[in-house]
Order: C-alpha cells, then structure tokens, then sequence
C-alpha cells in the first residue's frame, strides 16, 4: 500500500534579494526592504514530502535514517548557517524561497534514490511558504 | 465537494522488530527504535473526510457520529496502549507511523457511512508525518 511521508526539518540561512538584470530602483520597487545590501536571515522550515509502497518486511516507506542522512549533507550543510548568495549552486539566481524551494527538489530529485519525492515545501516565516512539486516550466 | 478535518490526539508506545531479521539486521535498520522494552508518542491524528454539502443540515458529516466511530474504532483501541501487544494488528504488522495510518484507515473506511474518508494523517511528531489515502 502506497503511503506519504513528510520530514520537517529547521535551517538558518540569510540572503538579499536582488538582480542584476535591474536597476537600482527596480530592484527597490521589487524586492522593497529584502533588497537592503547587507541582507538578513531567516529560520526556514523545510517539509519534504516522499511516497512509495509500504515495505512490509520493515513497515516504511524508506528508512528515515536514510532520508536524513541525505538531507544533512547535501542540503542542510550546504544552506545552514549560509549566507545564500554566496553559496556557488545559486550562481546568478536571486535568491529567493521560490528558488531554495526548486533548488532543494532538484538536488533530493537527483540524489535521492530510496523513495518516490512528492514535493518540497519551505516556511520562510510563519506567514508565508512556498511548495515546489517539479514541472518542466523554465525557472531561471 | 467539501473536505472536513477532525483532529484527535493518542498516547501510545511501541517498537520496531521483525522476528525474520537477525538481532543484528534489527537493530541496524529500526536502530533505537528496535528496544523491545518499547518507547512512546503523543500522536496526533487527522482524520479527512469529503462529501457533498447536505442542504438540509449544512453538514458534509454529522461530526457527533465521526467523533463517535474516531473515539470507538481508533481511540479506545489505541490511546494509552502498547501498539506491539495490544492492538491486533500490530502482533505481525510492525507499528510504523506508516503501518498506523494504513491501520486506521482500515478501521475506519467501513464505519463511515455519511461521508467518504479521503485522507488520513498521523503525526509521530511534530518533525515527522504520513498521509495515507487509501491508494492499494
Ligand atoms: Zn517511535
């Protein structure tokens, strides 16, 4: 039988939202106070959601150990305690939630091999989240 | 369709063991959760059911009879319970939050009669959830 299993995880991170590609008051007008220079930080809570049949010799859908063996290193060494624009797999991508959220999936999409991956979803603050569930649409 | 969610909430303890592994491949896939003497977690369970709005009423399900089927089927059963050694299934099926969901779900589907169970969903802890709806 086919379950859904979700992990929570907590990472800290802080970025600046801003883009090349615009002028100095187009970036103000768009990303507002997110733009100020010396960027600032969040408390992201990252849910990544996996599926697959229930395995009746060990009664899950993968091995948490595993799921979390593979969040710690690919993702949450990568993102924690980071400042994001300066971590290399963003290049020239702004750094927002709705990138982190791609950048995630990707990285669990070609990586992570022990379940079938849902989506990702990231709470930036309490107010706002974003989910990501793959698709073929240009992102960058 | 309208979708309705009732939340309820169990104590229970269990462990992870399946007696056709070795002591040694036990512990290396269940780790800590292979303790024989057991460990616990407050659950928390969603329980989402669907149906047509009823014009009479308002009500996709009569909640009395959802709290009533929830607390008799899953609660009484389950809450402030070793899941190993006294709930049925779990004397062969080794109680996952995985296996739980799917346990549920079994014990509810044919007593809801006014509405349709679409999802449920059980928290291990706040960190860790399955949803199962119903899919073989
Ligand atoms: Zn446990």
């Amino acid at each position: 039988m086919k379950a859904h299993l979700t992990r929570r995880y907590m990472f800290s991170a802080s970025h600046r939202l801003h883009s090349d590609a615009m002028s100095e008051e187009e970036n103000k007008a768009t990303y507002g106070k997110c733009n100020n220079p010396y960027g600032h930080g969040h408390n992201y809570a990252l849910e990544i959601t996996v599926s697959g049949p229930v395995d009746e010799s060990t009664g899950m859908v993968c091995n948490l150990t595993d799921l979390d063996s593979f969040v710690e290193h690919e993702i949450l060494d990568r993102f924690h305690l980071q400042n994001l624009n300066t971590v290399p797999e963003f290049g020239q991508a702004v750094p927002t939630t709705e990138n982190l959220s791609a950048f995630i999936y990707d990285i669990l999409q070609r990586g992570f091999t022990h379940a079938h991956l849902e989506k990702v979803r990231i709470e930036e603050t309490m107010m706002n989240s974003f989910e990501y569930a793959g698709g073929n649409e240009v992102r960058r | 369709m309208v979708y309705l969610t009732r939340k309820a909430e169990f104590a229970a303890s269990h462990y992870y063991h399946n007696p056709e592994f070795t002591a040694e491949e036990n512990r290396r896939i269940f780790g800590k959760c292979n303790n024989p003497n057991g460990h616990g977690h407050n659950y928390t369970l969603e329980v989402t059911v669907k149906g047509e709005v009823d014009t009479r009423s308002g009500f996709v399900v009569d909640l009395k009879q959802l709290k009533e089927v929830l607390n008799r089927e899953v609660l009484d059963a389950m809450d402030h319970r070793f899941l190993n050694k006294e709930v049925p299934e779990f004397f062969t099926r080794i109680p996952t939050t995985e296996n739980l969901a799917i346990s549920i779900w079994q014990r509810l589907a044919p007593k809801l009669t006014t509405a349709h169970l679409h999802r449920v969903r059980v928290y291990e802890t706040p960190d860790l959830f399955v949803d199962f709806y119903g899919e073989a």
